[in-house]
């Protein structure tokens, strides 16, 4: 398999300007994320809101600007293009919305939204951008009578399939894909899923999934990793992470997804206690340390690693291999 | 429209990838009927249908349709002016004085007026002094006017989108030093300032020596007045701005490669065209008075050119309103109707587009 995208030490920081004071207070929404993306494969990206996920989506998007960091394209390195560059590499990756609604311009037609891309990149002669788009429109399973039609006149899961369709239009091998399902009603969920893959199949793209659902994640990522924070706590094969997860977030993440059967066994669960630590003030160290469901059970000694920073690797925890 | 090309397939699709539910929901009826989805005050919600919504309302609403049949009045008395003047036998500018024309004397014995009261001649009467015909000062008089309030509305409207969707669009200084200058047009005294820039500019424009019925005061008036009236707008348009560039599908537009002027003009103006139509048509009755005051006042259209506020400023000027009322009243009941109807007419476009009214 063969790596696409490739990102090491992204982050993000925002200013935080509080009153008077330009304290150099700033929010590291993202820090030191590290992942990579091989062709025709997906990487789901989870964790809960406010974790840092969709602030680097934007950055692989370069809607954004990482602080710092390097995201490599077939190891050419994308986080400092400029114009003509940039224009070429917004062909190779595309995005779709979480908010099918915001997505998508009330005034404009839905034919037309998904012909922008290709008049914004004159990479289709003019006389065959209809043609073009209903070619699209047929592949994301829209009727071509939808052409003329406007944003408001469809439901959510068809103005997903609008926004599918657009960022399909370039022929991308990247897509983005921000929580593209998390508005949508859980019926309309799976189709949605089902036509990413099918897509995935026939075209061999590649997605970054970004979801907090992570039963769509167990079933669609080839690959997946855990932010907490602004930093990822475990990355690796969806199979492996779901089925043995290492890292005591993971665990607990995990534990708390709603099991269908009112029978089964929910002693397992683990409870998280305590808020979400600020972003602006996050723990030294381990960041998850001050809501670990392991730490009151290890010994002073080992607790006190906690403070440390967490070494680099698939899994950001200082007690991970040697068990609990 | 369609292209030719596609069968007009009606048939689902033999894809079962092809969703039932949703085809199911495409054959509810468009919004109208559907209760508006959640949405923030920025999101316009109803989109499109939202011109056929208003369309509606206003048709529902009896001022509405009657400042509307009272506005086309209007419109058509200024446009069809030849064709009325020429129904009536009058021009505008002819003076017809001497004895034939004489209405009576007062009691000192001066000659009073030349048919000051209607006639079948002359269907508003004959102006005191210079005796030229009312009706068809009236009718052209209704052209300049409304020339000058649409031109001046234009411009204004043209130059408060522009830089108030730059102001949003692009923030920081660019947002600062926009936001600064329109306080400043804002809160400059306008008469005051358009009193003294409006001899200035047309000598500027034309020299001191003005050829009789020069369109040249027209055009400074409609430069003067559309440069004084964006400042609101573009504040309206900047705040509509700054949230619609927060959308997805701005980001969305930048994401496949829009060029700054495409998001700008394709993706954000079209969604503050509402709020900036509301605004246009509660700007024209404010320049059509503004009209009417300056050339009251002497700095706007002159004499021979006829425009309302011109023929009250002629009834103003020779103190001809003292002896002869229904000289001043004909331009003053115009300019009232006329004011009216546009406002009324505004209101009801403003109630028709305003998503948080209630929909009936």
């Amino acid at each position: 398999m063969t790596q696409l995208l490739e990102v090491t030490d992204l982050t993000k920081h925002f200013p935080v300007r509080s009153g008077a004071f330009r304290s150099g207070v700033g929010v590291k929404a993202v820090d030191r994320v590290s992942f990579s993306v091989d062709a025709g494969q997906t990487l789901g990206l989870v964790g809960e809101s406010g974790c840092g996920k969709s602030t680097t989506g934007r950055m692989l998007m370069r809607l954004l600007q990482p602080t710092s960091g390097s995201i490599r394209l077939d190891g050419r390195e994308i986080s400092e293009l400029r114009r003509s560059d940039l224009q070429e590499y917004r062909r190779q990756v595309q995005m779709v919305f979480q908010n099918p609604s915001s997505s998508l311009n009330p005034r404009q037609s839905v034919g037309s939204a998904i012909a922008a891309p290709l008049l914004a990149q004159r990479i289709t002669p003019r006389g065959g951008v209809k043609a073009a788009v209903r070619d699209l429109m047929d592949r994301v399973g829209l009727r071509p009578d939808h052409y003329n039609r406007f944003p408001h006149e469809f439901s959510g899961g068809q103005k997903q399939r609008v926004g599918i369709a657009r960022a399909l239009a370039l022929n991308p091998r990247l897509i983005i894909c921000d929580e593209p399902v998390s508005a949508l009603d859980v019926s309309v969920q799976a189709q949605v899923i089902n036509l990413l893959e099918d897509i995935q199949r026939d075209t061999g793209v590649a997605y970054v999934f970004i979801a907090h659902d992570l039963s769509v994640v167990k079933h669609f990522a080839h690959r997946v990793a855990v932010m907490y924070l602004g930093r990822i706590m475990e990355h690796g094969e969806t199979r492996e992470v779901f089925d043995t997860p290492r890292h005591p977030y993971t665990q607990a993440l995990l534990s708390a997804v709603p099991k269908a059967d009112p029978a089964a066994d929910r002693s397992g669960r683990i409870r998280l206690t305590g808020d979400l630590p600020s972003p602006t003030d996050p723990p030294s160290g381990c960041v998850f340390r001050s809501r670990c469901q392991l730490r009151p059970r290890l010994d002073p000694e080992r607790a006190a690693l906690c403070a440390d920073s967490v070494p680099g690797g698939t899994i950001a925890c200082h007690h991970h291999t040697t068990g609990m | 429209m369609l292209d030719p090309h596609v069968p007009p397939s009606r048939t689902p699709r033999a894809d079962p990838s092809v969703p039932t539910a949703e085809q199911v929901a495409t054959l509810s009826p468009p919004s109208a009927t559907t209760p508006p989805a959640p949405s923030s005050a920025a999101e316009p919600a109803g989109a499109r249908t939202l011109l056929g919504t208003a369309w509606l309302r206003i048709r529902r609403s009896r001022v509405a349709v009657g400042s509307l049949v009272v506005v086309a009045l209007i419109v058509l008395f200024a446009i069809l002016a030849p064709v009325l003047s020429a129904i009536e036998g009058q021009d505008p500018y002819t003076s017809l004085t001497g004895p034939d024309y004489l209405d009576g004397v007062d009691t000192p014995g001066l000659p009073l007026s030349y048919y000051r009261y209607p006639s079948t001649d002359h269907w508003l009467g004959l102006e005191p002094g210079l005796g030229r015909d009312i009706f068809a000062r009236m009718a052209y008089g209704a052209r300049i006017s409304l020339v000058i309030a649409l031109l001046s509305t234009m411009v204004s409207v043209f130059l408060g989108t522009v830089i108030g969707a730059a102001a949003g669009y692009f923030g920081g200084k660019v947002d600062m030093v926009i936001s600064r200058v329109m306080d400043l047009f804002l809160a400059f005294p306008h008469l005051l300032l358009v009193l003294s820039l409006t001899p200035i500019l047309q000598s500027r424009l034309g020299g001191t020596a003005l050829d009789s019925g020069s369109l040249l005061p027209v055009a400074s008036l409609v430069i003067i007045l559309g440069f004084f009236g964006w400042a609101y707008l573009a504040r309206v348009v900047r705040g509509q701005v700054l949230s619609l560039r927060e959308q997805e599908f701005v980001e969305a537009a930048r994401a496949y490669g829009a060029s700054r002027r495409s998001i700008i003009f394709r993706q954000i103006i079209p969604n503050v065209m509402g709020v900036v139509l509301v605004y246009a048509t509660m700007l024209i009755p404010t320049n059509i008075t503004a009209e009417a005051a300056l050339s009251f006042l002497g700095v706007g259209v002159k004499d021979p050119t006829p425009s309302w506020g011109q023929i009250l400023n002629a009834a103003q000027a020779g103190n001809w309103y003292l002896s002869d009322p229904w000289f001043l009243a004909v331009p003053a009941g115009a300019l009232v109707i006329t004011v009216l109807a546009f406002n009324l007419l505004g209101d009801a476009v403003r109630d028709a587009l305003d998503p948080k009214s209630s929909r009936h």
